[in-house]
């Protein structure tokens, strides 16, 4: 692996919906280059984490450094421009914009121009390219996905964050899926995500963690926690 | 058959009032899909947008600018200047209104931003009529006569012809901006999913800004063009809008501004095809049992999606 230089930082963080705390002090870092994968039973807070990063709540505890930059607590369209990027689990596109609009709404923030950066996506994701003037309502699931992986990469991210990327997706479509992140990874951009699909999730990350009801509960190498027997016991099926 | 030789003539009628509806139901449906709340100061808008005009007009003959009238058009240049500076003016009032007032209160929930709005509307209403006094008031006293067109039975005025030119111009502006521009692009993305706006670093803040001030923009033409076609502006007649521009969003689908444009036609036609069968001072009738119907059957309205 390359020079290993932490990107982003959370430690401690404690955060929830109004009294409810969900997170109760969870730690986790990504270094640069790096896929790394959170997984855990429902209600360990997977998404509650995404959320606290982005900044869409605000944690009441604990700090998110990103590049040596505090970034805890600031609001949505602040943590965009440092490059980090989020694709939700669901509603994760403008549905009545067309798949280029979409692309274009990625992109609402650069100063420069974001045509070369439109043909790069479709190099990535070719099937978005044929459909390029539909309605992203009118796709199926997979291209659905695609799209909104595509919007989040318009920005050049330096950390991509993924709820649950292959939720709701056909096997043979979670497979070109996750391909797709292998790939995107490979072009130098750190990923952060949340999975339920842990096995698969694993194979592809670098290092994983297991978060159970808001505490840390493992964290290894991808490879370390596949093989780790509690942990496929519990949360792998076995 | 005395009747159905009126519908032509009616539908004349229908496609003036339309385009007036039209321009305020844009606004009441851009700032519901916005925003997520019922405006019912928006009426109000219209009607301020119109004295604003008249305003600038009053401000001119004392500066001593006044031109002979565009002919064949009952008005000329002052006018044309004063419904310019009064859409500017009606859109700055409504980032002001939404400042100091709607902003503090979004984080409450729609209910309470709705019920904000019945305040300001009160507001503007009485503030006009402070101001002005309940009589009616002229933009021009000269009356204009109808031309007829040859083979269709039908009379026009040259006056009703800009309207429904400035309307159509408008909507076509709209249209372009919505469809083409970043902004316009940006406004119908945070319309379709705030959340995902926020994350995709659109300024939800400054699309808000341009969503007030486009709807109030065209309020305020709307409110110009039906003191220009009715001749007179009294400050109730706002609230007597509310009615045929809210029937028009649900009629069209809520939120959707093409909706807004559909509805506000239909809405337009049907209440002046109705006065062939039945008395005229029902027309604001056929505009609620229209939208009472549509609540009942297709409360997402024609265009609605969801």
């Amino acid at each position: 692996m390359k020079e290993e230089v932490v990107s982003l930082k959370v430690s401690n963080l404690r955060c929830g919906y109004g009294e409810t705390e969900i997170l109760h002090g969870v730690s986790l870092e990504v270094k640069e280059g790096e896929i790394v994968t959170v997984i855990g039973p429902n209600g360990a807070g997977k998404s509650t984490l995404m959320k606290a990063i982005l900044g869409i709540l605000k944690p009441t505890e604990g700090k998110i450094i990103f590049k040596g930059k505090d970034i805890t607590g600031k609001p949505p369209h602040e943590i965009v421009k440092e490059h980090i990027c989020y694709v939700p689990q669901v509603d994760n596109v403008f549905l009545s914009l067309t798949v280029e609009e979409n692309l274009e709404m990625g992109a609402f923030i650069r100063k420069d121009g974001y045509k070369d950066k439109i043909a790069e996506i479709y190099q990535v994701f070719p099937d978005l390219k044929d459909k390029r003037k539909v309605k992203a309502k009118k796709l199926s699931g997979g291209q659905r996905q695609m799209l909104a992986i595509g919007r989040a990469l318009m920005l050049d991210p330096e950390m991509l964050l993924l709820d649950e990327p292959s939720a709701g997706l056909a096997p043979k479509l979670v497979q070109v899926i996750f391909d797709k992140i292998v790939q995107i990874n490979k072009d130098g951009i750190s990923i952060l995500m949340v999975e339920q699909n842990a096995k698969r999730a694993l194979e592809i990350s670098h290092r994983g963690y297991v978060f159970v009801m808001g505490y840390n509960r493992f964290e290894d190498t991808g490879e370390a926690l596949l093989s780790n027997e509690e942990v496929g016991k519990l949360y792998l099926g076995g | 058959m005395h009747i159905f030789s009126q519908i032509p003539q009616l539908l004349i009628y229908g496609l003036i009032s339309g385009s007036i509806i039209t321009l305020g139901a844009i606004g009441l449906s851009l700032t519901y899909g916005i925003l997520k709340f019922a405006n019912f100061a928006h009426g109000d808008v219209m009607a301020t947008g119109a004295f604003f005009a008249l305003a600038f007009l009053i401000l001119f003959q004392g500066l001593g600018f006044t031109t002979q009238p565009f002919y064949p058009l009952s008005f000329g240049l002052p006018l044309i200047i004063s419904f310019l500076l009064s859409m500017g003016a009606t859109a700055a009032l409504a980032i002001f209104i939404d400042k100091i007032l709607y902003k503090k209160l979004r984080a409450t929930g729609r209910i309470t931003l709705l019920i904000a709005s019945v305040g300001v509307a009160f507001i503007l209403r009485n503030s006009l009529q402070f101001i002005w006094g309940p009589q009616p008031r002229y933009y021009i006293k000269k009356i204009q006569i109808a031309t007829s067109v040859p083979f269709l039975g039908i009379k026009i005025k040259p006056d009703e012809i800009f309207i429904i030119a400035v309307a159509i111009s408008l909507v076509i502006l709209l249209h372009f901006f919505l469809q083409k521009t970043r902004m316009g692009k940006a406004m119908r993305a945070t319309s379709d999913n705030v959340e995902l706006a926020q994350v995709t670093g659109i300024n939800t803040e400054s699309v808000i800004n341009w969503t007030w001030a486009i709807g109030a923009a065209l309020a305020a033409a709307g409110g110009i063009l039906a003191g220009i076609e009715n001749k007179f502006i009294t400050p109730n007649f706002g609230w007597d809008m509310l009615l045929p521009i809210f029937a028009a969003v649900i009629l069209g689908g809520i939120g959707n501004p093409y909706g807004a444009m559909l509805g506000g036609m239909v809405i337009g036609f049907s209440e002046e095809i109705s006065t062939a069968f039945i008395p005229t001072s029902y027309k604001p009738a056929v505009a609620f049992i229209i939208m009472v119907v549509m609540l009942l059957v297709k409360p997402r309205g024609l265009l609605g999606e969801r």
